[in-house]
């Protein structure tokens, strides 16, 4: 029985035209790729390091391509070519490259060798992704894993080593998910940095060392705790499909991958986000990794009760983007939060509507509950208190992906306390309500469905203006989050380039099939 | 007037502290978050609660009481010197004062991601029941957004002729926001342009006496709302003669 009276015409519907919203935008995002698409072609061929100047290697073989004209062809047939035409591997390539001892251009075309020399290169590339892949499910099925609402924190040191021993505490206190924050500022990075860091502010530097770090730290303290503890980035910014690659070479077990937020939060160029969240989403999917998307940061610039129906309609838009890149449901973690004014009465209820919605709305879905953030002062003694009530609801709900609320939001990045706090008041509060969800039903009639159904109702409604003017029109139009953002503006458009008809990338086709994944074409 | 913390007794200096020590839970550690506290100059410190947060770190919540007491007369704190006026007033201000309305431009400058506090000050539907200086008729406000530089802040303020500049600055670990903010005034001052602008900037880890410090008309912590920071810009824009 559903615990909401929805009206299931109208999910249908919505579902529809969101469908409609996303195949529309797909036809441009096709004929389309990006430097930092083909950058991350360059990773899964294998391609890593950095010149003597520290300029990564991907960077260098990209720009090469570029000044070369030969964007549009894509980055494997270059590879390709010169691996044959120099008897080499990728990475001598590379490094040949950067010497500047030879252009990728000009190498003379080694006609059916190099197609097939990408072939076995790309078909290497994709079987050692389904490797860590079974690595994982094999930990998995080893270890177990926690029960969901899975408990997620945060650490962000901004030193990967700092991070290792928050993370490790955090693991044994009962966290589930372990997020290593990115320094701010690197979603507006055009390069992913190299090797271990240890400065950062506000968090620490995505780079692939730092990946392989943490997995290393958490597998250890998964195994000594008895659970498989997964990992998080952010696959974001102007790197989103290269830092989806690295995250499928290391295992990665989630990554934050939103459709718009670039766009809207950190003023990517649409055109470059879209395109680039096709690929990263295609990585992702094959790798087994989770997204996590950003709608509620919606709800961080808008009010949290009038703009709930954005949230909904944006869940539908990403669902819908995310099933044409190959994600399962069950690897689309829709986001929304617990964002409603604490001082309004019933804000609970609210919250209750919306979050049992988006459980009812998408069944298979690992939802992303975030916590309070707007509405946290610093008076951490009634923080702890609307946490705890953040809590109840995503226990009662099921949800499925827990970011826990810290006392101290607003004050400063998470003391190891304040993460052990948050960790103990969930396991109390999730614990003592383990199983209310099969003990309760809302009233027919009563305010939640009301509720749920009005912003339900509200979201068609965007949807099917969305659908009418075309989703890069609408955000010109400010329709999400009250951002306004040009289809020309914005950061790196510079990178994005029309596809040839000799354009060739390896990798969608084996990712979409699901190649060397057992149940996918051999 | 000599005054202590209350815990339920006058002066009776009672406070509650927590903290986390790098040492597994024991007895030993227990001592050692007691003599630490009593170190410090606590008397009666009582360790109320010791946790284990793994990794040889444990948690402790103790009271204790403090011998120390301040001169509350002996306290003198910088503020805004504005008279606060509320939406209409503020309108009403500008009106009858200026003339004219005032451009205001904002950003969260640097690296900075967060835009919540800035978004409280000037979106539309403002905060906390109080609108934001988008909404003031007699004001027009410009969000920039976030991770703005201030190169662009500072071309965007002379392109749009603005009266004010707001600054937010949300990230502050190692004290990130100080040289950002430090560069703006540098390059206002480079450009002739800082007596021709109410500089102002909010965060909350900023005061009003750090923004003095760093060269800033007025700082606003948290708790500020948009008429605060409307009323100081109109005033000081009126007290220096801008029209």
């Amino acid at each position: 029985m559903k615990k909401i009276n929805l009206d299931e015409s109208k999910v249908a519907q919505a579902r529809q035209v969101a469908g409609g919203i996303a195949a529309d935008i797909q036809t441009f995002i096709t004929e389309h790729t990006t430097v930092s698409v083909e950058r991350a072609v360059v990773r899964l061929l294998g391609i890593d390091g950095v010149d003597s100047e520290g300029v990564p290697l991907p960077n260098l073989i990209v720009e090469d391509i570029v000044r070369g004209g030969g964007l549009s062809r894509g980055a494997a047939y270059y590879i390709a070519n010169a691996c044959v035409a120099l008897q080499a591997a990728p990475q001598q390539v590379a490094e040949q490259v950067a010497q500047g001892r030879i252009s990728l251009t000009k190498l003379p075309d080694q006609g059916l060798a190099t197609l097939e020399a990408a072939e076995t290169l790309a078909d290497g590339a994709v079987a050692w992704v389904a490797a860590r892949r079974k690595e994982r499910d094999l930990l998995l099925t080893e270890l177990g894993e926690g029960p969901q609402p899975w408990l997620y924190v945060i650490v962000a040191t901004g030193n990967i080593y700092e991070d290792v021993t928050q993370a490790r505490a955090a693991a044994r206190a009962g966290a589930d998910i372990i997020a290593v924050i990115r320094t701010t500022g690197q979603s507006l990075l055009d390069y992913v940095p190299f090797g271990a860091t240890t400065e950062g502010f506000g968090g620490t530097y995505a780079t692939q060392e730092n990946f392989r770090i943490m997995r290393q730290a958490l597998d250890e303290v998964g195994t000594e705790a008895g659970r498989y503890i997964r990992l998080v980035n952010y696959s974001s910014g102007l790197c989103m499909p290269e830092i989806a690659a690295m995250g499928a070479m290391e295992r990665l077990d989630m990554m934050l991958n939103d459709a718009l937020y670039g766009i809207l939060f950190r003023d990517i160029n649409m055109q470059r986000t879209l395109i680039d969240q096709n690929f990263s989403r295609l990585i992702n999917g094959y790798a087994g990794i989770i997204i996590n998307t950003g709608e509620d940061n919606y709800l961080t610039t808008a009010d949290a009760i009038t703009a709930a129906h954005t949230v909904l309609a944006s869940q539908f838009i990403n669902e819908q983007l995310a099933h044409l890149s190959a994600l399962p449901d069950e690897q689309i973690g829709l986001g929304h939060a617990f964002e409603i004014n604490p001082d309004i009465e019933d804000g609970m209820l609210l919250e209750l509507a919306q979050a049992q919605m988006a459980r009812q709305i998408f069944p298979a879905a690992p939802l992303k509950y975030m916590p309070p953030t707007k509405h946290m002062t610093g008076n951490i003694f009634r923080g702890h208190v609307i946490n705890s009530m953040f809590n109840l609801t995503s226990v009662l709900t099921g949800q499925g992906i827990h970011l826990l609320g810290m006392l101290t939001e607003a004050i400063h990045t998470p003391f190891l306390q304040d993460r052990f706090l948050a960790l103990e008041n969930a396991r109390y509060v999730m614990n003592a309500a383990r199983h209310l969800s099969e003990e309760v039903t809302f009233i027919a009639g009563g305010r939640v469905e009301k509720r749920a159904n009005e912003v339900l109702t509200n979201a068609l409604e965007l949807l099917e203006h969305v659908a009418k003017i075309g989703l890069m029109e609408a955000i010109e139009q400010g329709l999400f989050a009250d951002v306004k953002r040009g289809r020309f503006g914005g950061k790196g458009l510079e990178g994005v380039a029309r596809k040839s008809a000799d354009y060739y990338n390896p990798f969608p086709q084996r990712f979409m099939s699901r190649k060397f994944l057992s149940g996918g074409d051999h | 007037m000599e005054i202590r913390p209350y815990g339920d007794t006058l002066n009776d200096g009672a406070m509650q502290l927590s903290f986390t020590l790098p040492v597994a839970p024991s007895p030993e550690a227990k001592e050692a978050a007691k003599q630490l506290v009593q170190r410090m100059g606590f008397q009666a410190a009582s360790v109320v609660h010791m946790a284990d947060l793994g990794e040889s770190f444990s948690f402790f919540v103790v009271y204790a009481k403090t011998p120390v007491s301040i001169d509350y007369s002996s306290i003198s704190v910088p503020k805004v010197d504005a008279k606060h006026m509320g939406f209409y007033e503020v309108n009403d201000f500008i009106r009858s004062n200026v003339g004219r309305k005032v451009v205001v431009v904002g950003a969260c400058t640097g690296t900075d991601a967060h835009t919540v506090g800035l978004d409280a000050i000037m979106n539309m539907k403002g905060y906390a029941g109080e609108y934001g200086l988008e909404r003031y008729p007699e004001m027009v406000a410009y969000n920039l957004g976030s991770q703005v530089p201030n190169e662009t802040l500072i071309a965007t303020a002379i392109e749009l002729n603005a009266d004010a500049l707001l600054v937010s600055q949300v990230v502050t670990q190692k004290d990130v926001h100080i040289p950002n903010l430090t560069q703006l005034v540098e390059l206002l001052e480079a450009e002739g342009l800082r007596d021709r602008l109410v500089l102002v900037c909010g965060g909350p880890r900023i005061s009003h006496e750090l923004a003095i410090e760093l060269g800033y008309d007025a700082g606003f912590g948290s708790g500020t709302l948009p008429p605060h920071v409307a009323s100081f810009i109109v005033q000081e824009l009126v007290r220096r003669g801008i029209k």
